[in-house]
């Protein structure tokens, strides 16, 4: 896999975030219907998933690596409120440590190579030109606190949720691109509690089930979700800690605009339980496409039309569209031409 | 649900006369690490079914590599255990599921008060090579019906020292035991339903939380009387055994129902019952579900009427 060149404007500043062609025939396209409605999405995460896909491997990386982690460490140099690690999470930390390393070096070989004797190990990051050898369970034999010095070598955010009396507790995590959420404001709430804000999802019960089931996951067995929201310009970080950064940005969308500013963003969510710890890893990777992007897939560009003009104002208000949903849909019905795709036609009818 | 590992016998330990604890190594990639109190299911093939037990690990979760389990020689049983005792070898392969856990300590309490009847000790074992490395409070308390526990009471001694209380003949007064306890006390109790009972109505009585109450309850399928289930849906008929369980004989009969412990305690395997009288075994319905007689937990419990209608 190509990795592009470090870049520290891709996400703020002057965006010069691109992805290539490849990039966007593999982006994560959430929509399986025209409607869209909260409901318990969660699936096996069967490895390996199809060749080139985001499901391929454990953990995906992509040609915005060496980016996105420039990014994170700029974020956490601003804010390093946004690396938590408990003290009772330690022994989770270092199963996080090991998890990375091995499957980014199982998966990534060309990249990254980790070794291990007893406790002795080797990690290799080549495209940071990382060399370390640490000991396995030893603070004191890396630079930095353990989760904190993976964290920062991983592309995309990640929660580390403490399992006790049949619920999650948010205990640690590095989150540097949240969709308009604060992990300082989370820290040690449960399940129920930091998805507090989210509408219409707890009077369905949706909820209530996925916290059973995530409860479940066993070593072994992970599961994966999408999850979606818009963000005006390329940028990760829009947190409820920079709202005066963006939060007007969302006032500036014109019909002229729409194309290059607004960004489709979704969350590839994958739940790993931790084999020594218990604890779940929560992973985020957050892929980034602009609608001129989007449009070139014509399936997507219709779907996308159809998906928020239907979608119920509550969802509209809580992810942040209220202002500019109305010249979003406007400009996508033009790639809408109103006839039912041929998938949709009903059953029986002889045309 | 999780992945099945292939494993070679790698020695076999008598402990007592009716205990054996088996020793299971990789046969490629390493085994999996595992959290202090996780179990695996073993699969065994006993006459044209296949039969599966959970069984705790007892080694160091911190040791890569190897698995230790502990089986006692069940002769009421259907037939597992004395496979495993009589059949398999030094050398032997067997599947295995990956560990799994159903009875992690809680990190947060302030002590931990730890009760096992017999084998019930085994889950424990692994919790007291965490306990000494992360330096926590506990005492652990084992009612012995026989004495004949022999090397695992010496390991224990050697690793509790003064925090292990032993029980030959006499059971434990729970209540005291409970009663004594510093706020911020969570108890852990292992071994026959009638302690499992017993201690959770000592800790009620007393008005702990029940979050501060844990027990690892699955002992097992136990045999019972045959009977026929009938699939709603699918519209198939399958005899199911005295031997064997109801998920067993879905099972063989090609039905796949999620399951994952085994044991009646993790609420996966939950089956919408049509018609028919449930005789329910497990510890996931609460009791006004298992009064209605609409629901069944496959692994575990079975019927009292002579036919079952399942929604499958
Ligand atoms: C344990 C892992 C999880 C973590 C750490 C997590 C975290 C979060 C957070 C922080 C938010 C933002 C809430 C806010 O506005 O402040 C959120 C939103 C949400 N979560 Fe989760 N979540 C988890 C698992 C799940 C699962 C399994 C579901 C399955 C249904 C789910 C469904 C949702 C939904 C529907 C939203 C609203 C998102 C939107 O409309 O943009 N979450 N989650
Ligand atoms: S498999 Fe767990 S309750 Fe039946």
């Amino acid at each position: 896999m190509h990795l592009a060149p470090r870049d520290t404007q891709a996400f703020r500043g002057n965006f010069t975030y691109r992805n290539s062609r490849k990039a966007i025939e593999r982006f994560p396209f959430p929509f399986p219907e025209d409607d869209y409605r909260y409901s318990v999405n969660i699936e096996p995460h069967r490895l390996p998933g199809p060749k080139g896909s985001v499901y391929e491997h454990m953990l995906d990386i992509d040609e915005h690596y060496l980016s996105e982690t420039a990014e994170r460490d700029m974020v956490l140099m601003q804010d390093p409120g946004r690396c938590l690690a408990m003290p009772h999470m330690e022994p989770a930390c270092w199963d996080l440590v090991e998890f990375v390393m091995s499957c980014y070096a199982k998966d990534y070989p060309e990249h990254f190579s980790f070794e291990r004797q007893g406790d002795e190990c080797l990690w290799e990051n080549r495209p940071l030109k990382i060399q370390q050898r640490f000991r396995f369970g030893d603070p004191a034999s890396l630079p930095l606190p353990p989760m904190e010095y993976i964290g920062r070598q991983m592309q995309g955010d990640f929660a580390l949720l403490d399992q006790r009396h049949g619920d999650l507790f948010m205990d640690a995590g590095v989150i540097t691109s949240p969709a308009d959420w604060s992990l300082a404001f989370d820290a040690g709430m449960s399940f129920k509690q930091w998805h507090g804000p989210v509408p219409l999802a707890h009077e369905m019960g949706v909820f209530e089930r996925a916290l059973k089931y995530l409860c479940a996951i066993q070593a072994g067995g992970p599961v994966r979700r999408l999850n979606w929201t818009m963000t005006i310009h390329p940028r990760m970080d829009s947190s409820p800690e920079t709202y005066h950064e963006w939060g007007r940005d969302r006032t500036t969308i014109t019909p002229d605009n729409v194309g290059k500013d607004v960004f489709l963003r979704v969350e590839l969510q994958t739940l790993v339980r931790m084999p020594r710890s218990h604890a779940l890893f929560f992973g985020i990777r957050t892929y980034l496409i602009s609608l001129d992007d989007l449009v070139t897939n014509q399936v997507w560009a219709r779907r996308l039309h159809r998906v928020l003009k239907g979608l119920p104002q509550a969802l509209v208000d809580y992810k942040g569209l209220s202002r500019y949903r109305g010249t979003l849909v406007e400009w996508l019905s033009q790639y809408d031409d109103d006839v039912e795709p041929r998938e949709y036609s009903s059953i029986g009818s002889t045309t | 649900m999780s992945a099945s590992l292939s494993v070679r016998v790698a020695s076999i330990e008598t402990i007592t006369p009716v205990i054996k604890q088996f020793t299971l190594a990789s046969t490629g990639t390493p085994l999996p690490p595992f959290s202090p109190g996780s179990h695996i299911v073993v699969t065994l093939p006993i006459r044209e079914r296949m039969c599966r037990n959970a069984y705790s690990l007892l080694g160091d979760p911190a040791d890569n590599g190897l698995y230790h389990i502990a089986v006692r020689r069940q002769d009421a049983s259907r037939g597992g255990s004395r496979y495993l005792h009589e059949e398999v070898k030094v050398g032997d392969r067997l599947t295995v599921s990956s560990p799994a856990n159903l009875f992690l300590p809680s990190w947060e309490a302030r002590h931990h008060l730890l009760i096992a009847g017999g084998i019930g000790m085994t889950p424990f074992m692994s919790y007291l090579h965490e306990f000494r490395r992360r330096g926590v409070s506990y005492e652990l308390h084992c009612a012995f019906r026989d004495s004949a526990t022999g090397d695992y009471r010496a390991w224990l001694e050697q690793q509790a020292g003064q925090r292990l209380y032993c029980y030959e003949s006499e059971r434990p007064d729970f209540t005291r035991l409970l009663a004594e306890k510093p706020l911020g006390t969570h108890v852990y109790v292992c071994g026959p339903d009638a302690m499992l009972q017993a201690v959770i109505a000592a800790a009620r009585d007393l008005g702990w939380g029940s979050g501060r109450v844990h027990y690892e309850a699955f002992a097992g399928p136990q045999p019972g009387r045959p009977f026929v289930a009938r699939l709603a849906r699918s519209g198939g008929e399958i005899a199911v055994e005295g031997e064997s369980s109801l998920l067993e004989a879905l099972e063989a009969y090609g039905v796949e129902v999620p399951n994952l412990c085994r044991g009646g305690v993790c609420g996966q395997c939950r089956t919408v019952v049509v018609e028919g009288q449930v005789e329910h075994r497990d510890s996931f319905l609460d009791d006004s579900e298992k009064q209605r007689h609409r629901a069944i937990m496959p692994c575990v419990s079975r019927a009292q009427s002579d036919t079952l209608i399942l929604d499958l």
